[in-house]
């Protein structure tokens, strides 16, 4: 069969600095008759910090889900290290990869929920070494070595043999923090990480975050309402609204001078209640 | 009324031995049927259409049909068609792929009943859908269908009492013979009794092991914590649904 693919379709050779971390191409998903995003397309290079702003039902957690293959992809392409995540053009079809092919990109990978999502039946230390010893196929003592390094990180030294039951709101996001870099993910996804939490609790959770931000050259993809943590640790905001991207630009543009009048009315309301709480912290 | 205690002493050693075929039947059907329950339980939710119609079939077809029919046919139908099964093992059949099945549908609800924060975090960290289920998934799912598998067993436990029809000696099947030494309502009240006990004691049994299934789960004290109080609190629970 003749091949008219366009250049750009092709995973172009290129050095590991331009490949972008993640790609979307012609993303499209729907639930149902219900279009959430259509056309989508973005790069985030490797080291970014991209924030997802925008009113909800914008489809911002949607894209998130998307890179860490809770839904499935209704159109269009995800390219994670220029590495198709779920699908690729194979003989100008589009062509779902098998299972193992999927799983090997999604271990580059990982999320932190807004619920946390720990396992109930297992401690917090259990928790934590569970995939890179029954994923990554690290020793049990390797494992625990490395998860007693990320709670102390986390502030949670004492707290391994604890159930995560017992542990506060804040902990167990802190736990869930840890156990998503247990896997020494290159992308990391938080989906609205503070949004089930006590106000009070919100800042020992960023703290982590920055710290990692700061420390770590991960890749992450944020959804928050925190505009404060946004443009704290993120190089790039991307304001969504219907599924499509309405403005781009650093934080410091964003925040001060967004361009887009839609931009400017969700800012508005957002930061209009939140404009104290920016001052103090 | 002292004869009848007469003729139940006299009689005691033969109920004694029905007791046991009684509890080797509840505990054999038990067995087999959480087998059964939990095979067909995860199979029912395959995506493989050709491998989940034959297990809802298996459910439906085991549920549809009489426990009484169902042990008749082994019994007597089988041996026609060659297949000569003895009648423990016939009984043991019986209750366990009809139990089985019910429980199928225990198995299953309560594995859907899991959150989906569980099972979307398992695929954050890349388990396998066989380490999904087997780590994560199941171990809280079997929390959650201890109850409804408590009444099953005491369904089952009282279901037993119809194997003395393909011949087998069990409880019921002496204490019908205590009658004809004694009155009608000397021995059933008897039967009524040693059925209630041991429906009780098996009652008591899962209670502990909910109990153990929590405290797993972080959710409520440990056995041991439990059993130092008074009753557990979920006896209530268990005995509000008994049939």
């Amino acid at each position: 069969m003749p091949t008219t693919t366009e250049p750009e379709t092709v995973p172009a050779p290129a050095t590991a600095a331009t490949v972008p971390a993640i790609k979307f191409e012609n993303v499209e998903k729907r639930f149902g008759d219900n279009v959430v995003l259509k056309d989508l397309n973005f790069e985030v290079a490797k080291g970014d910090r991209v924030t997802l702003i925008g009113p909800s039902g914008s489809g911002k957690t949607t894209i998130l889900r998307l890179v860490m293959t809770l839904e499935d992809l209704s159109g269009g392409f995800i390219y994670i290290d220029g590495e198709p995540l779920t699908h690729e053009e194979r003989g100008g079809k589009r062509v779902e990869l098998g299972e193992k092919a999927q799983k090997q990109i999604r271990k580059r990978i990982g999320m932190v929920f807004q619920q946390f999502n720990l396992f109930p039946n297992m401690s917090v230390l259990e928790n934590i070494i569970e995939a890179p010893v029954h994923v990554l196929g690290q020793s049990k003592e390797e494992a625990t070595a490395r998860a007693m390094e990320l709670l102390e990180s986390v502030g949670l030294p004492d707290k391994a043999d604890a159930h995560p039951l017992e542990l506060s709101g804040g902990q167990q996001q802190r736990v869930a923090i840890a156990r998503a870099l247990a896997m020494d993910p290159e992308i990391l996804l938080l989906d609205e990480v503070t949004s089930a939490l006590d106000p009070e609790i919100v800042g020992e959770v960023l703290g982590i975050l920055r710290h990692i931000a700061a420390t770590t050259d991960i890749t992450m993809l944020i959804v928050t309402h925190e505009m404060q943590f946004a443009r704290d640790v993120s190089n790039r905001v991307m304001m969504f609204d219907g599924g499509k991207v309405v403005e781009e630009a650093t934080p410091e543009v964003m925040f001060t001078n967004p361009q887009h009048e839609r931009t400017q009315s969700f800012l508005h309301a957002v930061l209009g209640n939140a404009e104290d709480q920016i001052g103090t912290r | 009324m002292e004869a009848n205690f007469a003729a139940l002493a006299e009689a005691a050693p033969r109920i004694w031995e029905g007791l046991g075929i009684t509890l080797l039947l509840t505990l054999g059907g038990a067995l087999l049927a959480i087998v059964i329950a939990v095979v067909l339980g995860l199979g029912a939710r395959l995506n493989n259409v050709f491998l989940r119609g034959i297990c809802r079939a298996f459910i439906e077809f085991f549920r549809g049909t009489s426990l009484v029919v169902q042990l008749f046919f082994f019994f007597f139908v089988l041996p026609q068609l060659g297949v000569d099964l003895p009648a423990m093992v016939c009984g043991i059949l019986g209750l366990g792929l009809n139990y089985g099945a019910y429980c199928a549908e225990v198995v299953r609800g309560s594995i859907n009943s899991v959150p989906t924060g569980q099972w979307e975090a398992t695929t954050a960290l890349s388990l396998s859908k066989t380490q999904r289920m087997r780590r994560i998934i199941f171990p809280q799912a079997w929390a959650l269908m201890i109850p409804s598998l408590t009444n099953y067993l005491i369904h089952m436990l009282k279901g037993t009492a119809i194997v003395s029809f393909i011949t087998l000696a069990d409880l019921t099947y002496h204490t019908e013979q205590l009658r004809q030494d004694t009155n009608t309502f000397f021995a059933y009240g008897v039967s009524l009794v040693i059925y209630f006990v041991l429906a009780y004691i098996l009652t008591l049994m899962m209670n502990g092991l909910e109990v153990q299934a929590k405290h797993k789960l972080g959710r409520g004290d440990s056995l041991r914590e439990t059993l130092s109080l008074k009753a557990p609190e979920t006896t209530v629970a268990a005995e509000g649904g008994r049939g």
